[in-house]
């Protein structure tokens, strides 16, 4: 049913729309982070499209693909009824240049979403009135969401205890605590650019 | 159970003699006075909390262990309670806090994210309490039931009476999965078409 609003935004922005497809009852469009705003705007305020509510606003780190990063809205009409989901990709493979246009002009949710996306994935957004990082601290280097954070690396604010076997204390005992080993995923950056 | 000593742990504070007096020492006396009336620093960040708020109401009540009053002030509290989840960005705070309570003081962590960082295991979280503050007594569980926390607090009575600064750790008693003896109904599956 919400195919209507795939073909609204590829009827107001022909070329602009790289891809789109609709599952499970889900409509997605794929749009040039040139457009991001002009989309956004025109799903806000043009009476078909009617989206009120901006749902999320966050991103997916794919390392192995370029343009890295693919920012994701959830829009939602109250009046109409209808959900689409706007993407967009950005970053080259170190993540760096990863910026697109801020929402937080068109929806004041968009100002929180935005500092978490900046914070956990580094992509960074133009226009946004105070981009500095929202879960964690400023001391904190990095962003840990993307992929080749390594897992395990903590950055502590406070230097911990000068103990003996810190990482098990007494009176843990060898089966306590975390004793089981952590499956991490060391992601290598992949040289060549083609999709999976 | 923990730590608990092999003796009593009544302690006979006073002694009576024949001529109408009574004798004590100091140090089992002073122990006795503080180990009844604790003042405690309830540190609540998480889920742990509705477990402890639990325990400080009618049904496991906490009063009558004598660690009636919460004290939301470090300066005039003595026992610290790090119930929940610290993260690395509240550990500066949490050293704070335990930094500005006088001596003699005790901590006891509730829950596992406060022991040893719970189920997280990531860059956020700091895992266990015991990395940043000395911690006396540890009571486990996600969250832990309220009657592991009551015995905690009476480990942690038992060391303070000892004057015994080693850190426990509080074992559950009966362990339901093991134990068919608890007269829990033994569910039978269906069998399957």
């Amino acid at each position: 049913m919400a195919k209507a609003l795939i073909d609204f935004v590829s009827s107001r922005f022909p070329g602009a729309v790289l891809d789109s497809h609709s599952q499970h009852g889900d409509d997605t469009v794929v749009v040039d982070p040139k457009v991001w705003l002009a989309v956004h705007q025109a799903l806000r305020d043009d009476p078909v499209a009617d989206m009120q509510m901006l749902v999320d606003l966050t991103a997916v780190d794919f390392p192995r693909h370029l343009p890295r990063f693919e920012v994701v809205t959830h829009l939602v009409s109250l009046r109409l009824g209808h959900r689409l989901r706007v993407k967009s990709r950005v970053g080259d493979t170190s993540g760096d240049n990863a910026v697109i246009d801020s929402l937080s002009a068109l929806w004041a949710s968009a100002n929180w979403a935005e500092r978490e996306c900046f914070d956990t994935m580094g992509v960074t957004f133009a226009g946004h009135p105070d981009l500095r990082r929202i879960l964690l601290y400023p001391e904190f280097e990095g962003h840990p969401l993307r992929k080749d954070y390594p897992a395990e690396l903590t950055q502590p604010l406070v230097p911990y205890r000068e103990v003996e076997n810190i990482g098990k204390l007494p009176p843990f005992g060898p089966h306590e605590g975390m004793s089981f080993g952590r499956q991490t995923h060391h992601l290598t950056r992949v040289a060549d650019t083609a999709k999976d | 159970m923990g730590r608990l000593s092999g003796d009593s742990t009544k302690t006979v504070a006073i002694e009576p003699s024949e001529a109408g007096f009574a004798t004590t020492r100091l140090e089992p006396m002073l122990h006795w006075a503080q180990k009844y009336s604790l003042f405690m620093y309830p540190f609540v960040t998480a889920c742990c909390g509705m477990e402890f708020m639990s325990v400080t109401g009618p049904r496991f009540d906490f009063s009558r262990f004598g660690s009636e009053a919460p004290r939301f002030s470090p300066r005039q509290a003595d026992l610290l309670w790090i119930v929940g989840t610290i993260s690395q960005r509240q550990a500066p705070v949490l050293r704070r806090i335990y930094e500005q309570m006088a001596e003699p003081k005790w901590v006891l962590a509730f829950g596992t994210c406060a022991s040893s960082g719970g189920f997280y295991d990531n860059y956020a979280t700091v895992a266990g309490i015991d990395k940043i503050i000395p911690c006396d007594v540890y009571v486990p569980g996600c969250p832990p039931r309220p009657e592991a926390v009551l015995d905690g607090l009476m480990l942690l009575q038992d060391k303070i009476q000892r004057g015994d600064r080693q850190p426990g750790i509080i074992k559950p008693r009966l362990d339901p999965a093991t134990n068919p003896n608890l007269g829990l109904v033994q569910l039978r599956r269906a069998s399957r078409p």
